[in-house]
């Protein structure tokens, strides 16, 4: 790297996944690149005015808008007749892409902008404290979803926001992890030599409100993808044609290392359950390496 | 134009966020060093540069002592040591 497109001095807390995933994305892009942000914890710690970390144009609108605003970035692009030389990415937190702007995301969608749309899904509204969001996964203790004698976190599992992709019948559709860096970057690059709407959803831990050690954040990404919970695949045009195979860990495994999940792990109960939606993707994508 | 603009990129590098280690920070021993790269690639500040075996090295004005770096490389060359408090090293 000559120059760099993601500067030191943003005000991420230790070990932020998130951080560690945006200067991935922007490097794996490239310079000619335009970002474009929803509000949340990236904006926010990349951004305070008036200083940037960004090294190339950087918009930030709404919590709600970033793909609206993409698509018109990619159309004035389009009509100068420029979009050939340059990238646009949007990229927002999983509760600025799963909740509030999924309208937007859908409509950026159907309308085929030529965008790269980066959801960082660290599984809850991490910015203002914790509160579950539609990418929470199943029984995870937040301060929206606590967990007490009647309760134990989160009710709903999470959203499939990869098929609702794949429903839009765009041409990438991709999940990827921050424990695996060279295949998320590769990730990135595939989905840039791809024209059309494009989708990569990145797991992000969040040592603050997944309340682990700063220091785990690769190993906690990389457990959720081993463990089945995080499968990493790949759609082209709606065609299943990448998963990562794994032989398969204990969920436990992944669940012992976080402090969101210990009420459970004195329950086996409760952990069968996480042992079932796990078992469910390796069965659904064919993760297990067959021997 | 509306709203607040910067205009100058990576104006974050004034803000120096390595005050905020208060425990450890990474030693890099240059003695086993495979130049792999790996911890360049998984700082989440940016901050570790070196090209050849045994030059690698952070940046402690902006080292927030997180550790990745410590836990990723795969030839135990670089390691937590107990942080320094006297802040005119920084």
């Amino acid at each position: 790297m000559s120059k760099p497109l993601f500067f030191p001095g943003h005000t991420a807390c230790a070990g932020c996944g998130q951080s560690l995933a945006a200067r991935l994305v922007i490097e794996a892009a490239g310079p000619n690149t335009i970002v474009v942000n929803n509000t949340g914890c990236l904006e926010v710690f990349s951004t305070y005015y008036p200083l940037t970390a960004w090294g190339v144009p950087f918009v930030h609108s709404l919590f709600e808008n970033a793909a609206a605003v993409a698509s018109g970035v990619e159309a004035a692009l389009t009509y100068l007749g420029k979009k050939d030389k340059v990238n646009v990415i949007a990229q927002g937190g999983d509760g600025g892409t799963a909740d509030i702007g999924l309208q937007a995301l859908s409509g950026m969608w159907e309308r085929g902008h030529d965008v790269l749309y980066v959801c960082y899904d660290n599984e809850a509204y991490m910015n203002t404290g914790v509160q579950r969001s539609g990418l929470t996964p199943f029984n995870s203790d937040t301060t929206t979803s606590p967990v007490g004698t009647q309760s134990m976190g989160n009710l709903r599992p999470k959203k499939p926001m990869p098929e609702i992709a794949v429903a839009h019948a765009i041409s990438y559709v991709a999940t990827a992890s921050v424990g695996f860096l060279q295949d998320l970057q590769r990730k990135i690059k595939k989905a840039f030599s791809l024209k059309g709407p494009k989708y990569i959803q990145v797991h992000a831990p969040c040592p603050l409100g997944w309340r682990h050690e700063p220091r785990q954040t690769i190993e906690v990404g990389r457990l959720a993808v081993e463990t089945g919970l995080y499968p990493l695949i790949e759609y082209e045009f709606g065609k299943l044609t990448g998963v990562r195979k794994i032989q398969p860990k204990p969920v436990e495994e992944y669940l012992r290392l976080q402090g969101r999940f210990r009420h459970l792990l004195n329950n086996p109960q409760a952990i069968k359950q996480i042992q079932e939606i796990a078992d469910n993707n390796i069965d659904r994508y064919g993760l297990k390496i067959q021997l | 134009m509306f709203g607040p603009l910067i205009s100058k990129p990576g104006t974050s590098k004034n803000n120096k966020t390595g005050s905020w280690r208060i425990e450890a920070r990474p030693k890099f021993l240059q003695k086993n060093c495979i130049a792999c790269r790996l911890c360049i690639l998984s700082c989440p500040e940016g901050c570790i540069s070196g090209e050849e075996k045994n030059t690698f090295i952070c940046d402690y004005d902006y080292c927030k002592g997180c550790g990745i770096c410590v836990e990723v490389c795969p030839k135990k060359d670089i390691e937590m040591v107990k942080e320094d408090l006297d802040l005119t090293k920084v």
